[in-house]
C-alpha cells in the first residue's frame, strides 16, 4: 500500500504547489465567485423572493442562497481547468510522465483527481472566509460538515473534466468549454434559483435542472453547510462520479483515447 | 536475456501505417541508436515502449516481462526521456526528482539518496537546489536523464533528447549517455542526427515504419561517412 500513498501525496503536493505558483489563476478563482456574490446577488436581492425551503429554517437573503452554488462553481471551474491544462499547457507531457509510472493507471488518475479536489477545497474555504467577511456567516459546524460534501462533489466535477479531456477533441479552447459545459451546467441548476422558481417559468427547465448532476452537487453542499445530509443528492453525485470516472478510464486506456494522439501534437 | 526485445511490432493511425513488422533486440549494456528521418515512426515506437499506446500486433519484452501481460513489471524496468520536456519549472531540481521518485513509490531518505546519486552520475549534483527555470536547456535535459534513472531501470529510452540544444550541450549529453551505457545500462537513443553516433554503437535504421538495418555503426558505414549511407538508405528505401 505504501507506494500508492507515496505517489498520491506527491501528486497532491505538486498540484497544490503549481496552483500557488500561478497567482493569476488563484486570484481569478477567487474573484469570480466574489463578483457574483457581491454584485449579482446584491442586484437580485430585491427582485427575487425566496420562501423557506429545506435546509433553511428561516427567511434568507439571496446572498445566503447562492453561496453553495458559488462553492460548486469554484469546483466546476477548477475541474474543467485542471483537465484542460492537460491538453493545452505543458501538462500533457507531465501526464505522459505520470502514466509511465508502474502504478495502476486508475490509481494515478484518481490521485490526479484528488489533487485537483484538494486545490478546489482550498479555494472554497478561502471564498467562504471572504464571504464571512461580507457578513454571510454559516453555522460554525457547517464549515466542517461541508468538507466531505466538497470532496465527493469535487471528485465528480473533476472526473467530468477528465472525461472531457480524454474524449471530446472539438473543444479547442476554454471558451468552448465555458459555452458548452460550464454555463449550461451552472445556469441549468439550483445554483442561482431554487427548482420551484424554475418550475414557475417552465416545467421542462425544472426537469433539466433536476437531472443535472451539478444541481445535486450544489444541493449536497447546501445541505451539508446546514449540517444536513441530502441522501438523494449524495446518491446522484456518487453515481455520476462513478460513471464519469469509469468513462474517463476508458478514455485514458492506452488502446484508445487521449494518449493515442500523435505525440507532440 | 536481452533487456529489450521487439518482435514483429505493428501500429496504425487509422489507415496510416506507422510501424510494420518491426523486430530487433537490444544488446545489454550497449548504446543503440534508433536512427530515422522525421516521420519514420520513432515517436510511435517510443509510445508503444512506454505503454502510452498499445498494439495487438507483435510483442515487446522488457527484462523478460511482456509489456502486454505484465505492464507494471515492464514499466518499472524502463527509464524514459521524452522529446518534449516534462519539468516543473518553478520547482527545484531536487523537488522534480523527488516527485518522480514518488511516482515509483520511493520516498523519504531513500528518494533523496537516489536523487543525489542520479544527479551525480550526470554531473548535476551541485544544482539540486536550483529552480529548473534558471537552468539552461542542456542542464534541464541532464536533469531529465538523471530523473529517468532514479528507479534504477535496466533500459533507458531517449526520444530525440538533444532537440533544440546548442552544439556544446548536445555533445555533453551524448557523452554522458554513452558513459551510462559503458557503465552497464542498456540505452535506446532515437535520433535523426548521425553525428551523435559513435562507431562502436549499435544502430537500428528505421524508415517509414520498417527496420532497414541493424548493425554497429562501423559495419554499416564501412569506411564511408555514416550520413551518406543513411541518406542513401532512406532515399531508396532499400535494405542494406
Amino acid at each position: 500500500m505504501k507506494p500508492y500513498l507515496v505517489a498520491l501525496l506527491a501528486i497532491v503536493r505538486r498540484e497544490a504547489l503549481r496552483f500557488l505558483h500561478q497567482r493569476s489563476r488563484f486570484l481569478a478563482a477567487l474573484v469570480r465567485p466574489l463578483v457574483w456574490l457581491v454584485v449579482f446577488a446584491a442586484g437580485f436581492r430585491a427582485a427575487l423572493g425566496l420562501s423557506i425551503i429545506p435546509p433553511y429554517q428561516t427567511y434568507i437573503t439571496y446572498e445566503v442562497y447562492i453561496v453553495p452554488g458559488l462553492c460548486g462553481m469554484i469546483q466546476l471551474f477548477n475541474g474543467m481547468q485542471s483537465s484542460l491544462s492537460l491538453v493545452y499547457d505543458q501538462e500533457m507531457g507531465s501526464m505522459r510522465l505520470l502514466l509511465t509510472s508502474p502504478l495502476p493507471r486508475w490509481w494515478l488518475l484518481l490521485s490526479k483527481l484528488l489533487a485537483g479536489v484538494a486545490v478546489s477545497i482550498l479555494q472554497v474555504y478561502v471564498f467562504l472566509a471572504i464571504a464571512a467577511g461580507f457578513g454571510i456567516v454559516l453555522p460554525p459546524l457547517g464549515y466542517l460538515y461541508v468538507l466531505p460534501a466538497l470532496v465527493i462533489s469535487g471528485l465528480m466535477l473533476g472526473a467530468l473534466g477528465l472525461l472531457i479531456s480524454s474524449t471530446i477533441r472539438q473543444l479547442e479552447n476554454f471558451a468552448g468549454v465555458m459555452n458548452f459545459v460550464i454555463f449550461p451546467m451552472f445556469f441549468l441548476s439550483s445554483a442561482l434559483y431554487p427548482l420551484w422558481k424554475m418550475a414557475e417559468s417552465s416545467d421542462l427547465l425544472r426537469d433539466i435542472c433536476a437531472v443535472n448532476p451539478f444541481t445535486h452537487a450544489v444541493e449536497l453542499i447546501r445541505f451539508a453547510l446546514y449540517q444536513n445530509l441530502n441522501g438523494m443528492a449524495l446518491l446522484w453525485v456518487a453515481v455520476s462520479f462513478g460513471v464519469f470516472f469509469g468513462l474517463a478510464l476508458v478514455g485514458y486506456d492506452p488502446a484508445y483515447g487521449l494518449t493515442r494522439r500523435k505525440p507532440g501534437r | 536475456m536481452t533487456a529489450l526485445e521487439l518482435v514483429d511490432l505493428g501500429y496504425s493511425y487509422g489507415a496510416k501505417r506507422a510501424l510494420d513488422g518491426v523486430s530487433f533486440a537490444l544488446r545489454p549494456g550497449r548504446f543503440t541508436a534508433l536512427l530515422g528521418p522525421n516521420g519514420a515512426g520513432k515517436s510511435t515506437l517510443f509510445s508503444l515502449l512506454t505503454r502510452l499506446f498499445v498494439t495487438k500486433e507483435g510483442r515487446i519484452t522488457v527484462a523478460g516481462h511482456d509489456i502486454a501481460k505484465e505492464p507494471r513489471a515492464a514499466l518499472s524496468k524502463i527509464g524514459v526521456v521524452f522529446q518534449q520536456p516534462t519539468l516543473d519549472l518553478d520547482m527545484s531540481v531536487a523537488m522534480n526528482m523527488r516527485y518522480f521518485a514518488a511516482l515509483h513509490g520511493i520516498s523519504g531518505r531513500e528518494a533523496a539518496r537516489r536523487a543525489q546519486e542520479a544527479l551525480e552520475r550526470l554531473g548535476m549534483a551541485e544544482r539540486a537546489g536550483e529552480t529548473v527555470r534558471g537552468l539552461n536547456g542542456g542542464h534541464r535535459r541532464r536533469m531529465e536523464i538523471a530523473r529517468a534513472l532514479i528507479h534504477r531501470p535496466e533500459v533507458l529510452l531517449l526520444d530525440e533528447a538533444t532537440v533544440g540544444l546548442d552544439f556544446k550541450s548536445r555533445q555533453d549529453i551524448v557523452a554522458h549517455v554513452h558513459e551510462l551505457a559503458a557503465g552497464g545500462l542498456t540505452v535506446l537513443w532515437a535520433t535523426h542526427l548521425v553525428d551523435e553516433i559513435h562507431d562502436s554503437d549499435d544502430v537500428v535504421v528505421l524508415h517509414r515504419g520498417h527496420v532497414l538495418a541493424h548493425d554497429t555503426a562501423a559495419e554499416l558505414r564501412k569506411g564511408r561517412p555514416l550520413a551518406d549511407v543513411f541518406i542513401e538508405m532512406t532515399a531508396t528505401g532499400e535494405t542494406a
